[in-house]
């Protein structure tokens, strides 16, 4: 505290600091003074609530575009359901729609023109991108129901089960483990694409480094400091699914 | 027991069977034989409905399985079905193999499928690998207990696809046995095979099949004995 008060008026009186001196100083501005770090920290959280919400999200639409598409490839020829029919036409356009534009685009539509009137921007930022994993989820999900030997569903509906039934007690399980690693990997994407938030004026991680960058004038510290923190978090998430992944092949035993 | 009748099916604008019209009575043992391609497997399948008809018509006792209305999970129940590669379901049990389908639809309590499944596995000599996985068991095990998953669903008759096509020679035999105890008892069967041996022992009348149609069919003695049509003859030539 001391030392930072002494080289801060060093450095502002133009007198010649060491390079360890100016480091110091600029570390104590971008996380010590004013307790800053507190901001990173809080903003962290806001991070992993966002990306929660978003993979929620994704998830839950991910699992409905995937079950009614896959659905609707799978039936019987020469019995098509109308419904169905029409919600695969509808998924199909929002695939396409999401996967074919730009992640910053579609915050900036939402942010800017869908959800101009409202203020809490972080949670419109979730809602967008958990729109947009959904997309990408349901195209995971959907692989891992195809690729999988379709005698399996063979099996299942020559034992007189109907598609449903197959489907959740024989294909579903399978796949599960199959696209597990495609899920986890989903995730780390989101965790990181959080930060575009920021765009529509999210409060995110960056939010934070962006605070103590105007208050500071400082750009490089703030910066490296939350990729660290994006680092880490992703480094401890990927141990986790590894655990996760690893606890259910020994659950396997096959 | 099965009916069909101008049976055709296309795949795009390849025509792989072409108007076959049979009849199969309770207690037969058909054994369907011919050169790779010409539509047993398809022919076989398109009697549970694992391929839709193009055309024709097929009836299950007394049950038109092509007529849209028709409960085909119904039907299917009645027509156990044997598969190359055996398709357990890798994620369960050998006992959760038997007794998923009748529980789930209803047909048994969980201790009812499970004293009927340990009842088939000791027929078939595996009742100490009821609490095993699928992957820890050899290919004659394993399509032994897909025998014996498709009999917990008391089916009326058998569909078997090269059910030893997949096995090391070694195995054909066990499995082989268990399908011949089964013809014994009286079982319903269909059975495509390239196993000559078990086709005549077993077999009560013979399919040829070839381009989509039976080209030839006979009692399996005669039929091996004296093949009439010329590539009949040109197939035994071939594979005896
Ligand atoms: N799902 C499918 N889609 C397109 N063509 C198919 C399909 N299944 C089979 N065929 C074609 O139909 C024809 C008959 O196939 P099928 O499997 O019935 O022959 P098979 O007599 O069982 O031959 P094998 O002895 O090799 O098993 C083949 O030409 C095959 O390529
Ligand atoms: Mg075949």
């Amino acid at each position: 505290m001391e030392l930072y008060l002494q080289w801060k008026e060093l450095m502002r009186s133009g007198a010649d600091v060491a390079f360890w001196q100016s480091f110091y100083v600029k570390f104590y501005q971008a996380f010590i003074e004013a307790d800053r770090w507190k901001q990173y920290l809080s903003r962290v959280g806001t991070t992993l609530l966002v990306t929660a919400i978003a993979l929620a999200i994704g998830v839950l639409l991910g699992v409905i575009v995937a079950s009614v598409r896959t659905a609707h490839a799978q039936q019987r020829p020469g019995r098509h359901n109308p419904i169905l029919g029409l919600f695969n036409a509808i998924f199909n356009v929002y695939v396409t729609v999401i996967r074919g534009t730009p992640m910053m685009v579609q915050l900036l539509i939402m942010g800017l023109v869908i959800f101009k009137t409202s203020n809490n921007y972080t949670m419109v930022g979730a809602l967008t991108l958990g729109i947009n994993s959904g997309a990408y989820v349901s195209e995971i999900i959907r692989g891992g129901l195809m690729s999988l030997d379709a005698g399996q569903m063979e099996a299942g509906r020559s034992l007189g089960l109907g598609y449903l039934p197959t489907m959740i007690y024989i294909v579903v399980p399978q796949a599960f483990k199959a696209i597990l690693p495609a899920l986890g990997n989903e995730f780390i994407v989101l965790l990181k694409d959080t930060s575009l938030i920021n765009v529509i004026g999210g409060k995110e991680l960056v939010y934070a480094a962006q605070g103590v960058m105007s208050r500071t004038y400082e750009q490089m510290f703030p910066l490296f400091g939350v990729a660290a923190i994006y680092l880490v978090l992703v480094i401890i998430f990927t141990w986790l699914l590894g655990l996760l992944e690893r606890r259910l092949r020994k659950s396997d035993r096959r | 027991m099965i009916d069909v009748s101008h049976l055709t099916k296309y795949f795009g604008d390849n025509l792989v069977l072409d108007d076959i019209s049979e009849h199969i009575s309770p207690g037969e043992k058909i054994v369907i034989i011919g050169p790779s391609g010409s539509g047993k497997s398809t022919f076989l399948r398109c009697l549970n409905l694992l391929e839709i008809p193009s055309s024709g018509s097929i009836t299950v006792d007394g049950v038109c399985v092509t007529d849209p209305k028709a409960d085909i999970n119904a039907v299917r129940r009645s027509l156990g079905m044997v598969f190359q590669h055996f398709n357990l379901f890798p994620h369960l049990t050998v006992m959760r193999n038997l007794t998923l389908a009748p529980t789930k639809l209803g047909l048994m309590s969980k201790d009812e499928a499970e004293a009927e499944a340990l009842r088939l596995l000791d027929r078939v000599g595996l009742k100490d690998k009821a609490l095993e996985y699928p992957g820890k068991l050899s290919g004659g095990q394993k399509q032994r207990i897909a025998i014996v998953r498709a009999l917990a669903m008391k089916p009326k008759m058998m569909l078997f696809d090269e059910p030893t096509s997949a096995l090391d020679p070694e195995m054909v035999g066990e499995v082989l046995t268990v399908m011949k105890e089964l013809a014994d008892e009286g079982m319903t069967m269909a059975v495509v095979t390239h196993e000559m041996g078990f086709a005549r022992e077993v077999g009560t009348r013979l399919f040829f099949m070839d381009g989509g149609k039976i080209l030839e069919q006979n009692t399996p003695a005669a039929f091996f004995d004296d093949p009439q049509q010329p590539r009949a003859k040109e197939f035994l030539s071939k594979v005896l």
